[in-house]
């Protein structure tokens, strides 16, 4: 069974000039297989450099983060990674895009274009393959990015505000999608966001973070993406607790957002 | 087919001229046409007013040709194929009267003679003032002062009408009679008469204008030519015998007499033994002064202010007439041929101003033809042709020839009587240099060739380790600290101030150029390199991390396709610096290649090959860039959109 621990994570960065930022402090949870968490919370709290200390682009400077009991250091196959605006390599086609991680392993042409068709299929972009990525539009980039992400069949998925820069309805399509994909494939997916809706949505479990120094402030556990597997992904932003939870982490996030305000200004 | 062109040149040039005016015209009439007619984007600063305007790019390019046309006087010679011939003989007169002319304030402010007494007068009067430092004992003092003041009234009375020998008065008249004789000659219409069959055939013989390296056919065509060309041998002879008369009178003759008796008696008496160099130095510089002055004045070069004035008044109705008799060359020579015109030498005529140094299109082209036929090409070497080489001579470029010192055993020696024993060693070295039978095959050559080659060699080593070492540099702090004091001590020198050095180090032949070129394209390469791979976007480079990729991987299939646009552009500017530099360096030194052939050019004041080699030049710098351009869209059409 895989497992993500991160017991007691500090992470301090020195800037240039000498001074040193605590974006991260004592920051504990674990994640089991299958489970699908999401991550909220103000500018500046330290989610992405907690999911890059994951994805191990980094190193925490205090504290072990563990996967499967082995500890992290250096990025792996076995976390994939989507990021927020598909770091697509826009020089290969669709295809190449998502193959990349199987023709680096030199894996077998003929079934690594079975698979490529299979997972364009999923995220919808069937006929496609040869298409150059610079003239997708953002959602089917970002649709791109998950599939080239999910074909190297990893342990963990990681996404960083990875719905941030689309309209509303690609948003919600893609949402259905990670859902779908969620449940198809059992894989444990982290996802940050900076919308209650969507952290409501996709979230299993839910981190609110605090920022200076960042830190876990409060976890939910939520009915909602049980909810999405089937139902309408509207019906439930209307259900009473939906609501009642986004009210009450929307004035803690804004009490927050309040606090550094007055501190900075 | 060139040939019939070149026949026809005069007329073909003269139709493309009114086409390109007629051309011009139009182009323009409808370019301000449709200003009027477009009333929806007339907001001055959109700049969709810029787009479009093919007419325009006709307007700019046919009055550039236009202009060439003009300035170069090939229409001229199109429409006035006599005129220079003429102008010719015009210009024979004009130099045959100019040593008459120049005695008189036509073309300059005082007369000849009061000129020349100024000077004469301000230079014994210096004499007066350096006698105090002159070296002399006091006694000579005294005599070379009177000696001056000798010289001084000789010249003086020189100009006095008193004192001039009837003698030489009678001699100017004629002289005036002369040039007034030949005036009404100018002025007659018979003169000089029917061309006799000998003339004819001689002016009939002679190259056209522009047909050969004397540009200007000399011997008159025309009557008007051959009336200029007669006048012009007579007014020769007058101003020989003009400016053979001297001033002579009794008074000053017996003057001058004695200052020169007095001058070798003073020399005579004088003894060098006690003097110090300086002061002899000195001394011997005021006799020679003094000898000078005293040759000019007996020369009789200055006249009484009114003894020349028939003969000026001769010259001044002459010239008035010559200028009638010109007519309509005058035009032709005021507007057709701007910014110069023919002027007459000692043997030959020759174009001046704009139609000397600008070549005439119609040449130019005509150049470009002859020099591109292989047969002829530059200094024996073609253009760009072609060559048979066999592939063994190839092959034998590449394998190395010490390999044939690795087989075993050893090089044969000759035999007793004179036969030598071929062994496996000999074989080998045969084939590595290149020594056996192959079959040939066509290999480009030529001075455009060897210019093209040598850019291109030079290019591929800078790109073959500038890349590499560029994103070496981009990616690592040890390379980028270690290698960017050796590139910058190099690179911001210019690359010219290298040739002298290296083309002395690897010789003038290819190595040197392309070594040099190298320089210039690995310093822009790894420039260009770095700044495409630290641009690099780190999220690209997580992506491939956690896709699996190696460090190699990445650096093949990240960082480099995403440095392509910077790496492209760097071979872009090489492309145009090295050509830049390889022109100079082979002006430097070299056998062949485009720089090579404009610098013989220029040592032979060969302006139409010159100019054919600008063009040739810009040319082949436009096509590379425009390759460069075609290979940049095709291969990085994602650029900019990442
Ligand atoms: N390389 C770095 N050097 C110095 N400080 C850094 C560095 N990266 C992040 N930080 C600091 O760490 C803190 C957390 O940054 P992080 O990017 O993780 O925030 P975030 O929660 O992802 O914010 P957002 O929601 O705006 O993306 C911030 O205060 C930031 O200034
Ligand atoms: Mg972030």
């Amino acid at each position: 069974m895989s497992e993500l621990v991160a017991d007691s994570i500090d992470m301090t960065f020195h800037t240039p000039a000498g001074e040193a930022v605590q974006a991260l402090k004592d920051v504990s949870f674990s994640l089991k297989q299958g489970e699908l968490l999401s991550v909220l919370g103000p500018s500046g709290c330290g989610k992405t450099t907690l999911l890059n200390l994951i994805a191990g682009f980094l190193r925490p400077t205090g504290g072990v983060l563990s996967l499967n009991n082995r500890e992290i250091d250096g990025p792996g196959v076995e976390r994939g990674m989507v990021f927020q605006q598909g770091a697509l390599f826009e020089w290969l086609t669709v295809a190449q895009n998502v193959d990349f991680g199987l023709r680096m392993k030199k894996h077998n042409k003929k079934e690594t274009a079975k698979k490529v068709e299979e997972w364009l299929e999923i995220v919808g972009l069937q006929g496609f393959g040869d298409t150059p990525t610079y003239q997708l539009s953002g959602g089917m980039q970002q649709r791109v990015a998950l599939a080239r992400c999910l074909i190297n069949d990893p342990d963990l998925i990681l996404m960083d505000e990875p719905l941030g820069a689309l309209d509303a309805l690609t948003r919600e399509k893609m949402q259905s999608l990670v859902l779908k994909i969620w449940k198809e494939t059992g894989k444990t997916i982290m996802i940050i966001t900076h919308s209650v809706e969507e952290a409501l949505l996709l979230g299993e479990r839910l981190f609110v973070m605090a920022p200076r120094p960042g830190r876990l402030h409060k976890e939910y556990r939520l009915p909602f993406a049980e909810w999405g597997l089937e139902g309408d992904l509207r019906d439930i932003k209307n259900h009473p607790q939906f609501v009642q939870n986004r009210e009450e982490i929307l004035s803690m996030i804004w009490n927050m957002e309040e606090e550094i305000m007055g501190k900075t200004l | 087919m060139f040939s019939a062109i070149a026949e026809h040149r005069g007329f073909i040039v003269g139709l493309i001229f009114i086409l390109l005016l007629i051309g011009l015209v139009a182009a323009t009439i409808y370019g301000r046409r449709i200003i009027r007619n477009e009333k929806t984007d007339a907001v001055f600063g959109n700049p969709e007013r810029a787009l479009g305007g093919w007419y325009w790019v006709f307007a700019g390019v046919a009055s550039i040709l236009v202009i060439w046309f003009y300035f170069s006087w090939d229409a001229a010679r199109s429409y006035f194929p006599d005129a220079a011939n003429e102008l010719c003989q015009v210009a024979k007169v004009d130099t045959a009267i100019n040593p008459m002319r120049s005695i008189f304030p036509i073309d300059s402010r005082l007369l000849k003679g009061t000129s020349l007494l100024a000077r004469d007068s301000a230079q014994l009067n210096q004499l007066d003032r350096d006698l105090a430092r002159s070296g002399f004992t006091d006694a000579e003092k005294t005599e070379y002062g009177a000696l001056v003041g000798q010289l001084r009234s000789a010249l003086q009375s020189m100009a006095s009408p008193d004192n001039v020998d009837p003698q030489v008065q009678k001699r100017i008249a004629e002289i005036a009679q002369r040039v007034d004789d030949v005036r009404a000659k100018l002025a007659d219409p018979a003169h000089p008469g029917a061309a006799s069959a000998a003339e004819i055939e001689k002016a009939l013989a002679q190259p056209g204008w522009g047909e050969s390296t004397t540009e200007v056919p000399t011997y008159p065509v025309t009557e008007r030519g051959r009336k200029f060309a007669a006048v012009a041998d007579e007014v020769a002879a007058i101003a020989k015998d003009f400016t053979r008369i001297r001033n002579t009178g009794a008074v000053f003759d017996a003057r001058i007499k004695e200052i020169g008796d007095k001058i070798k008696q003073l020399q005579a008496g004088f003894d060098s033994s006690e003097l110090e160099k300086k002061e002899l130095q000195a001394r011997e510089t005021y006799v020679k002064q003094i000898n000078k002055m005293y040759k000019r004045i007996d020369d009789g070069t200055v006249f009484p202010p009114n003894a020349l004035d028939q003969v000026e008044a001769s010259v001044r109705l002459f010239e008035a007439e010559a200028y009638r008799q010109q007519g309509s060359l005058r035009f032709i020579d005021a507007i057709a041929m701007p910014s110069g015109t023919i002027e007459a030498g000692n043997t030959s005529c020759s174009e001046q101003g704009s139609g000397r140094w600008l070549p005439k299109p119609s040449d130019t082209l005509a150049t470009l033809v002859r020099i591109s036929d292989p047969d002829i090409g530059y200094k024996g070497i073609p253009m760009l042709w072609y060559q048979q080489k066999p592939l063994a001579e190839m092959a034998g470029f590449f394998i190395p020839d010490w390999i044939a010192d690795l087989v075993p055993g050893e090089y044969p020696r000759h035999q007793p009587d004179g036969s030598i024993n071929e062994n496996l060693k000999t074989k080998v070295l045969n084939v590595a240099t290149g020594n056996f039978p192959s079959m040939s095959v066509p290999v480009p050559m030529g001075h455009i060739w060897d210019s093209i080659l040598r850019v291109l060699a030079g290019l591929f080593f800078g790109i073959l380790l500038g890349v590499p070492l560029g994103l070496f540099m981009g990616l690592s702090r040890f390379a980028k600290g270690f290698f960017d004091p050796l590139i910058e001590l190099y690179r911001p020198v210019p690359p010219l101030a290298w040739a002298p050095l290296i083309l002395t180090i690897f010789g003038i032949q290819d190595d040197g150029k392309i070594f040099l070129l190298f320089m210039v394209a690995f310093a822009i390469m790894v420039i260009s390199a770095r700044t495409g791979a630290t641009g690099t976007q780190l999220s690209k480079i997580h992506a491939a991390h956690s896709l699996g990729a190696t460090k190699r991987q990445i650096i093949k299939n990240v960082i480099l396709p995403n440095s392509l646009p910077e790496i492209l552009t760097g071979i872009r500017i090489s492309i145009g610096v090295c050509w830049g530099t390889l022109v100079a360096a082979e002006m430097l030194a070299g056998t062949t290649g485009i720089g090579f052939v404009e610098n013989v050019a220029r040592k032979q004041s060969d302006y139409e090959i010159i100019w054919v080699t600008i063009i040739l030049l810009g040319v082949l710098g436009l096509l590379f860039d425009l390759i460069m351009r075609w290979v940049i869209n095709r291969t990085i059409p994602w650029r900019g959109k990442g």
